[in-house]
């Protein structure tokens, strides 16, 4: 792992206390070219970890607010039309950044969502007829509020399966809670931070991902996932092709960042509840059950072949 | 370019020129031996390449040497020539990999060039061997750190795996008869029995051990003293020399009353003559040739190549009983003013008698009293030489007798003429045919009587029996002039040569005598219907594929079959291992946690441990199996102490 990654982390966990484990799946969603999805309360740090991440990377880095109004056309940007030169011109919206926050995505209506969600996807916005292709690397924070609320849209499976992986911050422990307390204004520690990577040397080791190795032993794991969650019968649906692949991109960026060429089964469970946690419904008597137990259980019920 | 690649390189075109050393002119073998010589030292010294300037003039000078030597660029032999020069020469200016790869194809076209001048088992086993060499230094170019060994394993794999390639291009490359693919018509030299008899003619033939031709017998086998193998009759006589003379206005020859068929095949060897060998007397034969009237076989063209074919012959017969009165003529034709004695001893027996058959036996008596002797050292014979042959030395081979005998016939006026070709012949029970060899050449009498027709007569039977029953080393008084294996080889030794033979035989009917007809025939028995080459090629190709993506599915077999299973299983069990000592590991539960897990537990084993976690980590998940880091991680399982 190259020097200036493992000097992201650690920038980040000065900023953020106690949650190395999130740091690390927000990097390797990162380096899988994926979005990435956190649920949480407000407060617990969501914000914070995308900016610390935006500056450690040297990223542009643009906040979108979803509110109930927002339309598509403050996302992805408008055409208005110019006096002096009887033309019309493009304004382009928060989206073309290299890294955007949307945050508390499940206020917004779906249309708007959806603006979103399609340019996560594409890599590219569509606007009066013009495709312009986004910033590389290109990368979307997304916050979701877990309170159901009145007035909220929550995002349907099909569209949470956009994004590679969905975390949650949780509660600091209570050292990392006292640090917290007792350091400085975190918001005046941002704005101290310096860039430790340039977005070339981002993009060289989003390419280096792609190669790690994954060998027939470790895809007949993956393999052997895929298939229990399709025969259990605790799980509404199995988990789709794209959630397969999307399990073996997040492992190799997880070997990576352990420094390894070679993805083994413990990637694969590392990055498993992230990556299954928004894909997978428990069904009938299990429907209790949070999302971390549903990705431990299946981490345990399958044995590594 | 190492100096092993050169050296296997240097040997390679080495063996591959040697065997044309000797039909290349002296100058060009001693130039390129020179130069080969020239490269190893420069390989060896490691001293610079000659200039451009200097190979261009050795290789103007020399292709102008061979164009003087031989007035053309073109044709077998200059090719040949050429190819082996420029070859060498460009040996002078191997530099890199690309000249190297230049260099093993000319070796293995010159490794085709050889069968223009042999195809018998031996060179084709010498150029198996030359290109083995071929292909060790061509596996060398392309791995440099493949210790010989390695190579020679390598390149006898890669030959073994062209056999089957081999056999369905030879069983099925469609033979088309044509100069294309023939070979040149000078290919073959030739030897064997002449259309002139003079004293020693056949002695000096008796030397050779050669083979003239095989002969299989379909059906009954005659006996050996029958086995007379008619080749050129010889008419008019000039005093010392036999010769056929000029035919009289040909007519076709009478053949009546025939008795005891007989069917046999004969391989004849290349004896580019015109005349066929067949069984007295010939009747059927399976290819187009012609019968004269004095029942000789002949083909339009001199047989260059060796030829098979199958023959139809009458051991009983009447030929030519009503002969025309020209042909008596001819038959009684003697020079004037030679030999007075013989004929006084002539015209004494036919005052005795008028029975052409008692002048005969006479004659034959005077051979067999008179003290006569079988050799194959006769002495010089002078102007006179039937009448010192008869009356003074009494020593002599087959030609001496035929002659002397045909001449006491005419001279008693009886219609005879000399009758040459061979007689008998070895038995290879092994391939159950016979070898005839030159050795066998052997010359008697026919004497024409009235109702009869020609009669064959063998005056050397009279004196020496054993020539005919038993063969010419049982026969001759002086057989230590014979050469070795023609006198009294041991058992051992004949068995031996009979094996040889029997084996070269088979090479020559099935490897080179493999032609269209016989592919033809082949095919069919296969189960091909209405063979043609369209079909022939088709299956041709599709066999060649056929093989090839056998060889290419069993050398990707490791993409289709995973190897680490071994790994696999060493692991589990020192799971199974850990597992009796407390420490089970969970089916989900990865190495590395596993071995966190127990090194936590047991610290005494954490360093163990973590070794083998971190080899079998390496085994099956990284992309870097190799066997010898699998025996180290079986090893190291078996080491494990709880």
């Amino acid at each position: 792992m190259s020097q200036s990654l493992k000097n992201v982390i650690k920038q980040a966990e000065q900023i953020i206390l106690g949650k190395p484990q999130q740091i690390r799946l927000a990097l390797a969603c990162l380096l899988a070219r994926g979005h990435l999805l956190i649920e949480d309360m407000p407060g617990v740090g969501k914000t914070t970890l995308a900016q610390v991440l935006a500056r450690s990377l040297n990223l542009q880095f643009q906040r979108i607010q979803f509110t109930s109004d927002l339309l598509p056309a403050d996302i992805l940007g408008v055409s208005v039309y110019q006096r002096d030169n009887e033309k019309f011109e493009f304004h382009p919206g928060p989206i073309f950044a290299q890294m955007i926050l949307a945050d508390e995505v499940n206020r917004a209506t779906p249309k708007a969502q959806s603006a979103l969600l399609e340019a996560m996807e594409e890599q590219q916005v569509t606007i009066e007829g013009t495709t312009r292709p986004l910033p590389a690397p290109f990368f979307v924070i997304a916050t979701q509020n877990p309170l159901h609320q009145a007035g909220t849209f929550p995002l349907p499976e099909s569209q949470l399966d956009r994004f590679l992986m969905r975390i949650q911050m949780g509660y600091p422990d209570a050292q990392a809670e006292r640090g917290l307390l007792s350091g400085v204004d975190r918001r005046e520690l941002i704005a101290g931070l310096g860039p430790q990577m340039e977005s070339a040397e981002l993009l060289a080791l989003q390419q280096r991902v792609r190669q790690v190795f994954a060998s027939p032993a470790l895809l007949d794991y993956l393999q052997a996932i895929l298939r229990h969650t399709r025969e259990a019968a605790r799980y509404t649906h199995g988990l789709s092709p794209r959630a397969g692949l999307a399990l073996l991109s997040a492992a190799r960026a997880w070997a990576l960042l352990d420094e390894r060429e070679a993805v083994i089964p413990e990637d694969v469970q590392a990055v498993l509840p992230g990556v299954v946690s928004h894909r997978l419904q428990a069904a009938g008597e299990y429907q209790k059950q949070n999302s971390d137990t549903l990705a431990r259980e299946l981490i345990e019920a399958v044995a590594i072949p | 370019m190492s100096k092993a690649l050169l050296y296997g390189l240097l040997l390679s075109i080495l063996m591959v020129s040697a065997p044309h050393a000797d039909h290349l002119p002296p100058w060009v073998s001693a130039l390129c031996a020179a130069l080969l010589a020239w490269r190893a030292y420069l390989a060896h010294s490691g001293g610079a390449l000659p200039m451009r300037w200097l190979l261009l003039t050795i290789t103007f000078a020399s292709v102008g040497g061979i164009l003087i030597e031989f007035r053309t660029l073109f044709g077998r032999e200059v090719g040949v020539t050429l190819l082996i020069l420029l070859t060498t020469l460009k040996f002078m200016e191997l530099r890199g990999p690309r000249d190297a790869m230049v260099l093993v194809y000319l070796a293995c076209f010159i490794i085709i060039t050889n069968f223009f001048y042999s195809q018998s088992i031996p060179s084709a086993l010498y150029m198996l061997a030359t290109l083995l060499v071929t292909t060790t230094a061509w596996v060398h170019l392309h791995g440099q750190s493949i210790p010989l060994g390695g190579r020679l394993r390598i390149a006898s794999v890669l030959l073994l795996q062209a056999i089957p390639l081999m056999l369905i291009l030879f069983v099925l490359f469609p033979r088309v008869q044509g100069p294309l693919w023939g070979l040149p018509q000078d290919a073959f030299a030739s030897t064997g029995l002449d259309d002139k008899m003079a004293p020693g003619s056949f002695a000096r033939l008796s030397l050779s051990e050669e083979v003239a031709f095989r002969v299989g017998y379909a059906g009954q086998t005659p006996l050996r003293e029958q086995m007379y193998w008619r080749g050129p009759v010889l008419w008019e006589f000039d005093g010392r020399t036999w010769t056929p003379g000029e035919a009289v206005a040909p007519a076709a020859p009478q053949f009546t009353d025939t008795t005891q068929p007989i069917d046999y095949s004969v391989t004849l060897e290349p004896h580019n003559k015109t005349w066929l060998f067949a069984l007295d007397m010939p009747d059927r034969l399976s290819i187009p040739a012609r019968l004269t009237h004095d029942f000789r076989i002949l083909r339009k063209d001199p047989v260059k190549a060796r030829l098979r074919y199958e023959a139809r012959s009458h051991l009983g017969y009447r030929a030519n009983p009503n002969e025309a009165k020209r042909q008596i003529q001819r038959a009684l034709q003697l020079p004037p003013s030679f030999n007075p004695r013989t004929r006084q001893l002539a015209a004494g027996w036919r005052a005795d008698s008028m029975d052409d058959n008692a002048v005969v036996r006479a004659a034959l008596a005077h051979f067999s009293q008179q003290n006569f002797r079988y050799t194959l050292q006769p002495p010089p014979l002078g102007a006179h030489s039937v009448d010192e042959f008869l009356f003074e030395t009494r020593q002599g081979f087959c030609e001496h007798y035929a002659s002397s005998f045909v001449f006491l016939m005419r001279a008693a006026q009886i219609p005879a003429r000399v009758v040459t070709g061979y007689q008998g012949g070895e038995f290879n029970a092994l391939g159950n045919y016979y070898i005839v060899r030159q050795s066998d050449a052997h010359a008697w009498a026919e004497v024409w009587l009235p109702g009869q027709g020609w009669v064959r007569i063998d005056p050397t039977a009279a004196i020496a029996p054993g020539r005919i029953e038993r063969g010419l080393s049982a026969a001759v008084t002086d057989a230590a002039a014979l050469p070795f294996m023609a006198r009294n080889p041991p058992d051992w030794m004949r068995k031996l040569r009979l094996n040889w033979d029997a084996l070269a035989n088979q090479w020559n009917q099935w490897v080179l005598g493999y032609d269209t007809e016989r592919q033809f025939a082949f095919l069919t028995r296969l189960g091909m219907e209405s063979v043609t080459w369209q079909k022939m090629a088709l299956n041709m190709m599709a066999g060649v594929a056929f093989i090839v993506a056998l060889f290419a599915l069993f050398m990707l077999r490791h993409l289709f079959k995973r190897q680490p299973d071994k790994v696999q299983a060493a692991w589990l069990k020192l799971c199974r291992r850990l597992a009796k000592a407390g420490l089970p590991r969970a089916a989900h539960e990865g190495a590395q946690d596993y071995a966190a897990r127990v090194a936590a537990a047991r610290p005494d084993l954490a360093d163990a441990i973590g070794e083998v976690a971190a080899r079998y980590t390496a085994l099956r998940y990284e992309n870097r199996f190799d066997p010898a880091s699998l025996q180290a991680f079986q090893r190291m399982v078996a080491a494990f102490k709880l």
